[in-house]
């Protein structure tokens, strides 16, 4: 929420997208930034081809090893590799926060946005009210009541679905996990993203070519879907940039509290919460360093980016 | 400007019901028997029954509900039902106390050094100086505090041993720095962002062109048209700031050992006791949307526009 006061004044003439990317080139940090997530995400969807061992590998004979050749980020008290478990770690958070990012931010918040600015008056009022009460439950307590209390509802479904009919493996394959943890940022994310866009559409609404087409009979969901969405995508994106960074954290905050997903499988807020009690620090130090990096690479990354966005589509600064 | 006054005081208390009305229903209807807890492994049917009766929680939801909130007003939180027979007023207040004090310790360093920093990097637009703390703020607020604690940790105490690994010793305690940077650190970089963006805002407008037309000195114009302009939307963000103290910090709480209130919070939402879960979050709404109504109340005093509209 923290950007929205940056990204007010932002009004954006679209028609320059190719310029705007010429501009973003120019931006080393960007590219930078882009790269660094290519590498880190790749890695992590490719875990199983990249390192060779497994998350669960316990190899007793090399435990409490600080970085060698063998094992680049160390081995913890069980012997399992750091590296590898971190760059699964990386898979589960983007897997979450791209799902969490699509069907909150993208569906939820941009079509409420869209409906709220465009049609004003009651529905505007609902939908800005019922994101006025998500948004004044304090900071992510929220986020940490749903997970904590939605998860132990959802396993039993699961339970239930698998008992009564051929589906199995539901609850093993820690599909469950995912569920809660994305509808938890689902319910967090898409206030910010429907803000923005119906301010955005609030300023377009009055403009010539929307009178134009409501004049030649378009039905609103043409004007809202062709007309008007269009128009908002320099918002989306820089919005998208800086939320993607924003679901990281909290993804890490939840699994930090045990609510995202569950081990064996590892997530980078489960080791993070290993490595940082003190007698860990003491003993074995290096288990923060990676996924530590890790973690504030894809925040700071996304961050930087969607900085640099909003920089290259706000024609003020220019 | 009454109307204005009037029609967001009526909107906060349909707010704070709907917010009290959803965490109380998600306490209720989720999982995890308070009572299960509490017995432990005497649970037996009769004995459960018997404190579900004691404690009121086989009655129907409207009028638990009821009867909380009406406590709620004066005064009276309930009772916890972790540590049983202590009221959830005393339990909570001195932990808010604790993380007031840090969360001020916190808003002194990152209002202290990043009102000015923001300033002065706005003024020295077009040198290198702007791009480069702008992509370091950045940088700075997005590194995770679970990850920034423990390597603070790891360096000033085990490594350099200057401070002591955790604990809580009151305001003037050297172990008060450690946490006081993991939170204030971050907020310098935020500080800054925003009074660098608030500046340029001014800057960019007609009448400091015209302050300096008329023949005002730098200095002049600097401090009284510029400044005071581009506090204005700092004011809001001041405003939540303090809302925040209340709030805590549980994961710097929680690596830091500090008895705070975000630590508690998160350990009532784990152990299902639910009036402290309650009055937690509903304090902590009631902080945070009084804050925005002085924000808003604030920024349609200093600026007319707003006012009129």
């Amino acid at each position: 929420m923290k950007f929205e006061f940056l990204l007010g004044n932002l009004k954006i003439n679209d028609r320059q997208l190719p310029r705007f990317i010429q501009r973003l080139v120019r931006k080393k940090l960007a590219i930078v930034c882009i790269l660094a997530l290519l590498v880190l995400y790749t890695c992590g969807i490719f875990a199983e081809c990249v390192s060779p061992y497994g998350y669960t590998d316990q190899d007793y004979s090399s435990i409490l090893q600080s970085p060698n050749s063998d094992h680049w980020a160390g081995t913890d008290r069980t012997g399992r590799d750091v590296l590898t478990r971190t760059l699964w770690g990386v898979q589960n958070t983007l897997i979450l926060t791209v799902v969490a990012m699509l069907t909150g931010g993208l569906v939820i918040g941009v079509t409420l946005g869209l409906l709220a600015g465009y049609m004003g008056g009651k529905t505007d009022g609902v939908i800005m009210r019922i994101g006025e009460i998500f948004a004044s439950f304090p900071d992510i307590l929220l986020v940490i009541i749903l997970a904590a209390t939605l998860r132990p509802r959802i396993l039993e479904l699961a339970r239930w679905v698998e008992d009564s009919t051929a589906i199995d493996g539901l609850v093993r394959t820690g599909i469950v996990d995912y569920f809660v943890v994305s509808f938890a940022l689902v319910a967090f994310g898409w206030v910010g993203m429907a803000r923005l866009v119906r301010g955005q559409i609030l300023a377009l609404r009055e403009a010539d070519y929307i009178q134009a087409a409501r004049a030649i009979g378009a039905s609103t969901k043409r004007i809202l879907f062709f007309h008007l969405l269009p128009n908002c995508i320099s918002v989306i994106v820089v919005t998208v940039s800086m939320g993607m960074g924003a679901l990281t954290g909290t993804e890490i905050v939840l699994s930090w509290l045990g609510l995202g997903i569950q081990p064996p499988r590892p997530s980078l807020g489960t080791m993070l919460l290993g490595a940082g009690n003190i007698g860990t620090l003491r003993d074995t130090p290096w288990e923060l360093l990676v996924p530590g990096i890790a973690a504030f690479i894809m925040v700071v990354a996304w961050n930087l980016l969607g900085d640099a966005l909003s920089d290259a589509l706000n024609p003020k600064t220019r | 400007m009454w109307i204005y006054i009037v029609r967001r005081l009526v909107w906060i208390p349909i707010l704070l019901l709907f917010v009290s009305l959803v965490t109380f229903a998600l306490g209720r209807f989720g999982p995890g028997d308070p009572v299960v807890v509490m017995l432990g492994n005497r649970y037996d049917e009769s004995t459960a029954e018997r404190l579900r009766d004691e404690l009121g929680l086989n009655r129907s939801f409207v009028v638990q509900y009821g009867d909380y909130m009406w406590g709620f007003f004066k005064g009276d939180f309930g009772e916890s039902l972790r540590f049983r027979g202590r009221p959830v007023r005393d339990l909570i207040l001195p932990k808010m106390w604790v993380s007031a004090q840090l969360g001020f310790a916190a808003l002194i360093i990152s209002v202290g050094i990043g009102l000015p920093l923001g300033f002065f990097i706005a003024t020295r637009q077009g040198s290198w100086i702007d791009p480069t703390s702008v992509a370091l703020s950045l940088f700075i607020m997005s590194i995770p505090v679970m990850v920034i604690a423990p390597a603070l940790l790891w360096v000033g105490c085990l490594k350099l041993s200057w401070f002591p690994c955790s604990g809580w010793g009151g305001f003037f305690d050297s172990r008060l720095v450690i946490p006081a940077i993991v939170m204030g650190v971050p907020g310098i970089a935020g500080m800054t962002r925003i009074m660098r963006a608030s500046t340029l805002d001014v800057l960019g407008q007609d009448f400091i062109r015209t302050a300096r037309a008329k023949g005002l000195s730098e200095w002049k114009v600097n401090s009284v048209h510029v400044f005071q302009n581009a506090m204005i939307p700092i004011v809001t963000i001041l405003a939540f700031s303090c809302a925040g103290l209340i709030g805590g910090a549980f994961i710097t709480e929680t690596i830091l050992g500090i008895p705070g209130i975000g630590r508690f919070a998160v350990d009532a939402i784990f152990d299902r006791d639910y009036p402290v879960i309650m009055a937690i979050t509903l304090i902590g709404s009631i902080a945070f949307v009084i804050a925005n109504l002085i924000a808003d109340i604030s920024y349609a005093f200093i600026d007319p526009r707003i006012r009129l509209n």
